[in-house]
This record gives C-alpha cells, sequence and structure tokens, in this order.
C-alpha cells in the first residue's frame, strides 16, 4: 500500500483528494482533470505496475449532484489492488477515455455510456452495448424507474405504492 | 400377478370416425392430416434461460418429449412447426424472436414456456420484454418459473389438441389475417 502512495506522490501529490483503506487495498480520490496521466504513471512505474484493469464503473450520488466513475486496477505481479475515483457533475458528465491504455476499457466504458451517460473524450466507438439501441435514457440513473413502464395490470398495493 | 391374457394392451393413437370395411377405412382428410401432424410436431427450442434447461430435461430420457413424435428438433425455422420460447426475451432479443418467427412457413405455433416468457415474469424491467404475445402471437402458455417437465408436456399436448382440430382454412381466413396485422406481421 505505501508503494502505491509514494508512486502517486512523486507526480501527483497535489492531485490526490482522499484515500481510504477498503478491505486490504486503497481507494484514492483524484481530481478528475488528471486521470488518464495518473492510470499512465502507474501503469508504468516499476513499484506499481497497475497493467491489468479489472473494472470501470459509475456510481451516481443524486443528493451531491454527482457520478463518480471508479477505475479498479490489478497487479498481476505482486497481487496488489487499488480504485480509482474521480467525480463528475451528474448534468452531462464527461472524461476523457483510458482505452489507449487498456483495451478491455473499450467496452466497459461503453457498458458505463449505456447505463449512466458518461461521455468518454476520445473514444472510438461510444454507442450503446448492452440495452436496445434506441433507448433515449440511462436506465441506472437514480431518476429513472426500475420497473417497465408499459405495464398496466399491476396491482399498486401490493407493491408498497398504495394510492 | 397378472398373466398374459390379463395384461392390458398398449395404446396405439386413436382412429378417427369413419366407415370402416374389409380392407378400406374412409374418413375425411382433415382427420387423418390432424391426426398425422399432431404425432410428428417438429419444435424449434428457443431456449434462452433457465426453461431451456428444463427443456433439456423434458427431452432427456426420463420424460422423453420424443414419445409424443416431437423426436426431431430443429434449429432451423423453416423445418419447425412449433416455436417453443423458452426463458427470458430481453427488448433486445425482440427483434430477433419475431424474426424467427416470421420465417417460420405456415402451419406454424407457438408454445410460450415459463413466466419469463408469458409475461415478463419476475423480471419487471427496463430491459425486458414484458411477454412476448407483444410481439408474436402465441397459442399455448405454460407458466411456471420454471415448469416442471410434466408441465411443458402438459403444454405440448395441449398443442397436439389445437394441431389436431385445425380446420384447413384457419390459416387462410380473414380472422387470421386480421390477427396476424394486429402484430405487424403479412
Amino acid at each position: 500500500m505505501e508503494n502505491i502512495i509514494n508512486a502517486l506522490n512523486e507526480k501527483f501529490s497535489a492531485q490526490v483528494l482522499s484515500t481510504e483503506m477498503l478491505y486490504d487495498f486503497p481507494v484514492v480520490t483524484v481530481k478528475k482533470e488528471w486521470i488518464v496521466e495518473i492510470i499512465q504513471h502507474l501503469y508504468d512505474h516499476p513499484e506499481t505496475k497497475f497493467q491489468f484493469l479489472t473494472t470501470l464503473c459509475a456510481i451516481h450520488y443524486p443528493e451531491q449532484k454527482q457520478i463518480a466513475v471508479m477505475y479498479q486496477l490489478h497487479n498481476l505481479e505482486s497481487n496488489q489492488r487499488v480504485r480509482l475515483k474521480i467525480y463528475l457533475a451528474d448534468l452531462r458528465p464527461v472524461t476523457p477515455t483510458i482505452t489507449h491504455i487498456f483495451a478491455a476499457a473499450n467496452w466497459l466504458e461503453r457498458e458505463t455510456f449505456d447505463f449512466f451517460g458518461v461521455n468518454f473524450i476520445g473514444h472510438p466507438n461510444l454507442k450503446r452495448i448492452l440495452n436496445v439501441e434506441e433507448m433515449i435514457i440511462f436506465p441506472l440513473r437514480k431518476e429513472y424507474p426500475l420497473e417497465d413502464q408499459t405495464r398496466e395490470d399491476k396491482n399498486d398495493t401490493m407493491f408498497g405504492r398504495a394510492e | 400377478m397378472t398373466t398374459e391374457a390379463t395384461r392390458e394392451k398398449p395404446s396405439l393413437a386413436e382412429r378417427p370416425e369413419g366407415i370402416e370395411g374389409a380392407g378400406f377405412f374412409a374418413t375425411s382428410l382433415e382427420k387423418v392430416v390432424g391426426l398425422a401432424r399432431k404425432n410428428s410436431i417438429w419444435p424449434l427450442p428457443f431456449a434462452t434461460s433457465c426453461c431451456g434447461i428444463e427443456f433439456m430435461a423434458t427431452m432427456a430420457a426420463h420424460y422423453d418429449l420424443g414419445r409424443f413424435g416431437a423426436e426431431r428438433l430443429s434449429f432451423s425455422p423453416r423445418q419447425a412447426d412449433l416455436l417453443m420460447v423458452m426463458g427470458t426475451i430481453a427488448k433486445k432479443m425482440g427483434p430477433v424472436l419475431r424474426q424467427v418467427y416470421e420465417q417460420m412457413a405456415e402451419p406454424r405455433w407457438v408454445i410460450s414456456v415459463g413466466a419469463c416468457a408469458s409475461s415478463g415474469g419476475i423480471f419487471d424491467t427496463y430491459s425486458v420484454l414484458q411477454g412476448i404475445d407483444r410481439i408474436i402471437p402465441v397459442d399455448v402458455y405454460v407458466p411456471g418459473c420454471p415448469p416442471r417437465p410434466e408441465q411443458i408436456i402438459d403444454g405440448i399436448i395441449k398443442i397436439q389438441h389445437l394441431v389436431e382440430n385445425e380446420s384447413f382454412r384457419r390459416r387462410n381466413s380473414p380472422e387470421y389475417k386480421a390477427m396476424l396485422n394486429r402484430y405487424g406481421i403479412e
């Protein structure tokens, strides 16, 4: 864990906003403009070598009006993990892509765009991947309901919506 | 202990009503064709989820759907009579299912196996089609999550009943064409 903090503080000590421990790995919140360089630095640095992207996803915080994008990286040699989080405004979330560093980010960013509407600048093919292409909403945002709205036969009292 | 004389003879397919004589049996063509069709349905298993696994059990030796003539499964819609939709159909899968249905030749029947295919099941969400009867006409619904093989066989027997009693002119009748028009199928 210390090697990660040291590697980050070498060049980006002003851009790291906070660090927490989750289970046995750190979750580092950074400034959103620097995320691509930070990921590239952690990729190249010999002490950290995070050359495997485990996952990338978004989280919607409606009270703070923010959408966080989370990148989880893994060092296969030393079996270390780290999470990087950036916070974007939830109205029109925009961030650069990391497909030039990790090829896996291609589909993961498409999925994040499909469900949250995060626009990844520089992505080669940013379109919906799991939902129907004609869909106009971003379903996993908290303002959209889970249920299909075209059903007429559901009894609301049975679902806790007594009106 | 039963002896040979008292044991019940196995039953064959029921004989339709007709006029019988020495060396001939006269009946109506619809009855004969209905009997032949119902005992040789070629299903197309459109299995997407758990109900597909139950269907695999139904086709296996213990519950054997082949007893009812449905031994030869076809994955080509051109060669299939019965479209068995088993499993959750997502909205993205809907046009695919519709295209498979449109490629089938008349006469064709559709059985919707399981809760998800019949009505969306437990998955009332933005991505699941709430019942395949929103896009294609369905003949028999088999409820269950998943239905046991005996229930799937019961659904097939109901399809057999429909197949046996179908009139030759049904597929050209104006009511049938109006029903297809409601789904937007030519």
